[in-house]
């Protein structure tokens, strides 16, 4: 670097003296008028930006109002920490919390072990054509909404026709069908079901391409060693994921308070409602519903913060361990 | 890392023509069976929608329907797509999946061309406020009031305007036209052309690929929506979509599923005499018909979502 320096003083000085003098803020208005057609091009997206995203961030200030529709959002009554209290002190805002920690973590586990497994699989096939048939099909449902997904879901798992019922007594697994939607505690577990049905074979791609960088020279090798197919797996492909499995997980920290919206909202209902409720609907439910946008507007805030402090600490972890990080 | 040299040629082959071994055999059954099981799974529900919905309904309440109609009819659709309000949702989906991607895909590439001009003096600042709101945003009811504040409630152009711009398509087209060699830009602005020409004649041709990717992204993105139309205009009739009614079907049949066994909760239209659809094959149809045009391109289209899932995630 220090070699370099001189070389790059001498070109500044080279330069004419009329452009060298122009500084600060003379030259920057000078390069806003170079730059105009640039500037029309993108100011009126940074209008957007700040109106679609940043504007509502100023709506925070609701949730210390006693909001009400009618007025303007200056002419409130300012209740403070009320509404936070009242969300704190509440019963059913734990049993919120408690549902969206349960089923984004056993989302997480679930979504990382079944995805690094089949990528395993997959890479295990040998037939090209079949690998590629396979793949395709694994990840069709990725693409499906989420209506179409849950309306999947709660037919295979209804009463009469549901597939699961079928295969599960004709094995002799059940002795009844089982109202499965009907049943509070199976709800996380669907849940996990019907995320990892829809994601899996997306998930899988990103370690499928990390496989693809394991040298294949370290498989010859431990061939000749005598290494076995499940040891090739669980001493070089495993290791070999190592650094893209950490810093996924790293980076899923930061989204521990979302546990997703649409299928829990599209599965609930009355009957698993303590169970499936989570931030999110909670915030849809006391908002739009019932109108108390100061109530949850505080519980947006709450699940923001919360995110955010997770986001960092995973920022810093990922740093700390010298791994590729989020920003 | 363990460092091993090339084999030689002839070991190699030896490897490759080895015989399998007893662990070999068992490990690729397991895997076959295991992959054929998968394909099962991840096809046979659409499969078993498609039956139902291509048998008579009220067939269909007796049960057993897998992956052949036991009476094929083409009535449910005719009945869906009979009805107005289906249509007109079919017409409100596909005109906010063709204009909000038009829209998206050239006001996003715009915007990650003037961000990806090197001497731009908002270069930096517009980045960095497009980038935070990837992790920083107003949540839901700041968001809704100032939907409603602004009028947009009740309108079409709820659905284009607030997604204009996505982030992470911005920070994908961007680092595919950093790729792009200066030189093009260079000759066209030594030939005279304005920054729009150069964007409109140079850049977004050459950007082809990556639009293509991202024009995908948003196509599907918006076909798939459905929680707009919800909150903004589920009071709108004449405005939802085909994403919507579904929803709207599936709770209903979640709700009465839940309450009551299926026979019960549809023996009332059997007995109606005249009315030949139930909700069961109504819903299959809807899902059927939401679906149909995703499938239909996907798999012709894989490969582009993987390159643009790569190309945004290796820069961002």
């Amino acid at each position: 670097m220090r070699i370099e320096m001189p070389t790059i003083e001498r070109n500044v000085n080279k330069q004419p003296i009329s452009k060298r003098k122009r500084t600060g803020i003379k030259e920057f208005l000078y390069q806003l008028k170079q730059q105009k057609t640039l500037l029309l091009m993108c100011v009126p997206f940074i209008i957007w930006l700040i109106i679609f995203k940043y504007l509502p961030i100023w709506g925070w200030v609701i949730a210390f109002q006693d909001f009400k529709p009618a007025r303007g959002i200056f002419e409130q009554e300012w209740v403070g920490w009320e509404h936070f209290k009242f969300l704190f002190t509440a019963p059913e805002f734990y049993r919120v919390l408690r549902n969206t920690l349960a089923m984004s973590i056993i989302n997480m586990v679930l979504g990382f072990v079944t995805a690094i497994s089949l990528a395993i699989l997959f890479n295990e096939i040998r037939n090209m054509p079949f690998k590629r048939v396979a793949q395709t099909i694994s990840y069709m449902p990725h693409f499906l909404s989420w209506v179409v997904a849950a309306s999947i879901v709660s037919h295979a798992l209804s009463l009469e026709y549901g597939i699961i019922n079928t295969v599960l007594l004709k094995l002799g697994i059940i002795q009844e069908p089982i109202l499965w939607l009907g049943v509070g505690h199976y709800f996380w577990g669907i849940i996990g079901a019907a995320e990892v049905w829809k994601n899996v074979g997306w998930n899988a791609i990103i370690y499928l391409a990390a496989i693809a960088m394991i040298n294949p020279q370290l498989y010859e090798a431990a061939e000749i060693d005598g290494a076995g197919r499940l040891q090739r797996i669980w001493y070089i492909t495993l290791p070999g994921m190592k650094p893209v499995i950490v810093i996924l997980l790293i980076m899923n920290m930061g989204y521990i308070l979302e546990s997703g919206f649409e299928p829990q909202y599209l599965l609930g209902n009355p009957m698993n409602i303590h169970y499936s409720e989570n931030l999110d609907i909670f915030v849809l439910r006391y908002g739009i519903s019932m109108g108390n946008f100061s109530l949850a507007t505080a519980a947006g805030i709450f699940k923001t913060v919360i995110s955010f402090i997770f986001l960092f600490a995973a920022n810093h972890m990922a740093k700390r361990l010298g791994q590729a990080r989020l920003f | 890392m363990i460092k091993t040299k090339a084999l030689p040629f002839r070991l190699k082959k030896k490897i490759s023509k080895r015989k399998l071994t007893t662990e070999d055999i068992i490990f690729d059954t397991c895997n076959y069976l295991f992959m054929i099981l998968l394909i099962i799974v991840m096809l046979y529900p659409m499969l078993n929608q498609l039956a139902i919905s291509l048998n008579d309904a009220t067939d269909s309440i007796r049960g057993g329907i897998y992956l052949w109609p036991r009476e094929f009819t083409l009535q449910n659709y005719q009945h869906v797509l009979g009805e107005a309000h289906i249509l007109q949702a079919l017409f409100i989906s596909v005109a906010r999946t063709l204009i909000g991607t038009v829209i998206s895909v050239f006001c996003t590439a715009m915007v990650a061309y003037t961000l990806s001009r090197q001497e731009f003096v908002l270069r930096k600042p517009a980045t960095i406020l497009f980038v935070l709101t990837m992790y920083f945003h107003g949540g839901l009811i700041p968001t809704y009031l100032l939907i409603r504040e602004l009028g947009l409630i009740g309108s079409f152009w709820v659905y284009i305007i607030p997604n204009i711009i996505g982030v992470f398509n911005l920070i994908v087209i961007r680092s595919f036209i950093d790729g792009l060699p200066n030189s093009f830009i260079e000759s066209a602005r030594i030939d005279g052309a304005g920054e729009f020409t150069i964007f409109l004649r140079i850049v977004m041709p050459l950007s082809l690929p990556v639009l293509a990717t991202v024009s995908l992204f948003v196509a599907v993105w918006q076909w798939n929506s459905w929680f707009d139309v919800f909150l903004y205009n589920s009071s709108h009739p004449h405005l939802t979509t085909l994403q919507y009614e579904l929803m709207k079907i599936l709770q209903n049949t979640n709700a009465a599923l839940a309450q009551r066994s299926a026979v019960d909760a549809f023996a009332g239209s059997e007995a109606q005499g005249g009315n030949v659809v139930t909700p069961m094959s109504i819903r299959a149809t809807m899902t059927i018909i939401v679906s149909v045009p995703i499938i239909l391109v996907y798999p012709f289209l894989q490969k582009y979502f993987v390159k643009g899932m790569t190309l945004g995630g290796v820069k961002e």
